[in-house]
Formats: structure tokens, sequence, C-alpha cells
């Protein structure tokens, strides 16, 4: 136990101060070359350095080497195989814009290391009634779970810090969870995750200073997803995920189609004169968490929204700590 | 603003996910095939995938009802 609590944390230091150090010269490097977006939701429409992607792979990647130095594990490279693979598919779709079937196509592609390595347990483990044995049906779970969990992220990367202050708490739920089942590599490993976030969320958060863009939340989802499968807390990630999940299950019940964000005319929400944000009453438009957190309210900012979304996580996160210690009970 | 509405949301989504399990672990997963030698595993695995599916529209539907039912009057949807 004393190596486990070394380790982690050394790597989690290390993934710390990688990210936190490296991305403000990211920052400067990307307003350099013009590779800056507008934030429409802040006055005057400042321009933010975009994509992050950079800067969280690295901190995952010299880490997660640390960690791989401690403990020699498949698994480990496994995880960041698939993560470094998400991360060069979400560089793609920042570089240049592609189709709505891309992502997810591609994603899946990244689950390949996973089953090439058969770093994952067939049995899928479920709260009170124990474990079932699914051999072919758990192929196709692994190969969907990461443009899940990948999308699911990225799809809540819509207000300044949403995305990384999310991944910290959902991220926490899950390695709280994983230490409960004791499986402590891959509760390190989670824990990197949770400090790569965290050190993002220091220039993501109101108001941002860079945005993680396509290669950054597909990092960091696709990595959740890639723990989620070899740590063999499937169930327990997608309940951590909660606020995600729904606000994906709201998107596509109203647009009823898989369809990039971007290629949207009508707004779930809109500005108000003073930069505030309020829920459309357009009722083509898409329904998302934002939407249905403004709606029948008052306009809120940014930053308050960005909390109500952070309390329904960590509510989520207690339902995912409580589902693990369920784990464990037979009825 | 609806944010306690969402809180009954996710937890009735918690739910569904817990008797999902149960089902899946209790009645699906019992299910055995024989009689058809070599392909026993393959055609029991197909029933279950086709089961699986099923139960996954059927929590989609109703997860779909819940929110409708929840939410309506907040939005009009």
């Amino acid at each position: 136990m004393e190596l486990e609590i070394i380790a982690a944390i050394i790597s989690s230091a290390i993934a710390f101060f990688t990210v936190f150090a490296l991305t403000p010269f990211l920052i400067k490097a990307l307003e350099k070359r013009n590779s800056t977006v507008k934030d429409y939701h802040r006055k005057g429409g400042a321009m933010v350095a975009r994509p992050g992607g950079p800067s969280l792979i690295a901190g995952i990647l010299i880490s997660g080497t640390v960690l791989y130095a401690f403990f020699p594990m498949t698994e480990i490279i496994a995880i960041l195989i698939t993560t470094a693979l998400a991360f060069l598919v979400g560089l793609v779709d920042d570089k240049k814009v592609m189709g709505g079937w891309f992502k997810p196509l591609a994603l899946a592609a990244t689950a390949i290391p996973i089953l090439l390595l058969g770093v994952y347990d067939t049995d899928l483990s479920f709260p009170l009634f124990g474990e079932v044995r699914i051999p072919l049906l758990y192929i196709g779970i692994i190969v969907i779970m990461i443009p899940i969990t990948g999308n699911t992220i990225n799809s809540i990367d819509v207000l300044n810090g949403v995305a990384s202050g999310f991944m910290v708490i959902a991220g926490s739920a899950i390695t709280i969870s994983l230490i409960i089942l004791q499986n402590y590599e891959i509760a390190i490993l989670s824990l990197l995750l949770v400090f790569v976030s965290l050190a993002f969320y220091k220039y993501h958060k109101y108001p941002s200073k860079i945005f993680p863009g396509d290669s950054g939340a597909l990092t960091l989802g696709a990595m959740y997803g890639a723990i989620a499968i070899v740590g063999q807390v499937e169930v327990i990630a997608a309940i951590a995920l909660g606020p995600a999940i729904f606000n994906s299950f709201l998107f596509l019940s109203s647009m009823k189609r898989i369809v990039e964000h971007r290629e949207i005319k009508e707004k779930p929400v809109e500005l108000t004169e003073d930069f505030m944000l309020k829920a459309t009453s357009n009722k083509k438009a898409s329904v998302t968490l934002v939407r249905l957190i403004l709606a029948g309210g008052r306009p809120l900012s940014e930053k308050e929204i960005g909390f109500v979304i952070f309390k329904l996580t960590i509510f989520s996160g207690i339902l995912a700590i409580i589902t693990a210690f369920m784990m464990g009970v037979s009825l | 603003m609806s944010g306690s509405s969402i809180f009954v949301f996710i937890f009735a989504m918690w739910i569904l996910i817990i008797i999902g399990g149960g089902i899946t672990v209790l009645i699906l997963a019992p299910i055995t095939i024989s009689g058809y030698g070599e392909f026993d595993l393959i055609f029991s695995s197909v029933i279950k995938a086709v089961i699986s599916i099923g139960l996954v529209v059927t929590w989609i539907f109703i997860l779909s009802r819940v929110k409708n039912w929840i939410f309506r009057s907040q939005l009009k949807i």
C-alpha cells in the first residue's frame, strides 16, 4: 500500500504541474498563431485560445509514463494509447470541420488497443444483483463506450470551465469508487485524470483564457471511458456522468438524429442585453441541459449556470459512490 | 429555475439503471439455448443481444416519458 500512495502522490503532482505550467505557453503560442475563437457569451466578445488538448495530453502521457514505471501494467499502456488516439481524433476535428458521424466512428476505432491488449473482463457488474458474463456483447460495449464518453464530455463543453470542472468531479467519483472496489492502480490513473482536469480548470474557468476544443474534450472523455472499461466500473462511470448523459439524451431526443452542435441554427439559449443567458422560446431549438436549467426562471450568468451543473454532477457522483458500495452487497 | 427537477430526473435515471441491472442479471443472463450443437452459444448470444437492445429502447422510452412528465410545465416539449 505504501508504494501505491507514493506513486499516487508523485504521478498526481506531475500531472497537475505539467498542465499548470504548459498551458500558459500553449495559450501564448495559440494566440500568436491566431488560433482563437470568439466567446459570444462574454461582453465585448473576447477572443479565446483553442484548443487546449495538447497540454492535457502532455500531462496525461508524462504522468502516465511515470505511473507505468511504478506499475508496469498492460492496462496502463492500453488506457494511455486509447487516450492519445482520441486526442488525435479531436485534433483532426479542431483543424478541419468533420461530419457528424466522423467522431463516433473514429472514436470507436480508438478502443482497438483495449481489445488487442485484452485488458478487459467480459463480466459486467451490477449493484445488488451481481455479475453477468457476456463474452460477445461486451466487445460491443467496449466499442461504443469511448464514443459515448468522448462525445458526452464534448457536448457539455458549452460554457466556460464546465467540461474540465465536470471531469474533476466525475473523475473523483470513479477514483473513490475504484478505491472502494480495491482496484488501486487504475484508481491512481483515474486520479491523474482528476489532477490534469483540475490544473486545466484554472485557465478554463470563467472568464476562460483557453478552450479545450475537441482535442481536449475527447481526450478527457476517452480516458474516462477507457478507465471505466479497464477498471470494470462501467455502470458506476455511467452514473457519475449523469448530467452529461442527460444533456446528450435531451439533445438527441429533441433533434432525433446525430448532428454536430455547430450545424444547429436555432440556439437553445439566448443572450440578454446585460450578457446573461435565458432559455429560448423557439420550439424548433434543441433541448439541452442548460436550456432546462434556465427554463421557467430568471436569466443566469454563465458562472451561475456552471455552478448548477457542478451541483448536479456532485449529486451524480454521490450516487456513483453509493453504487460502488452496493456492488459488494448481494440480494 | 428547474434545477431541483433535474435532480429528480437524475435520481430516476439511477433507479432505472439499478432495475435494468436486476433484469439483466436475474432474467437475461440465465437464458440458454440447447439442441443446436456448436451453435448453442451463438444463438443464445443473439437472443440475449436482441433482448438487451429491446431493454435499452424500453429504458429510453420510459426515460423520455419521465422527462416529459417532469419538465412539461417548464418547457413546451
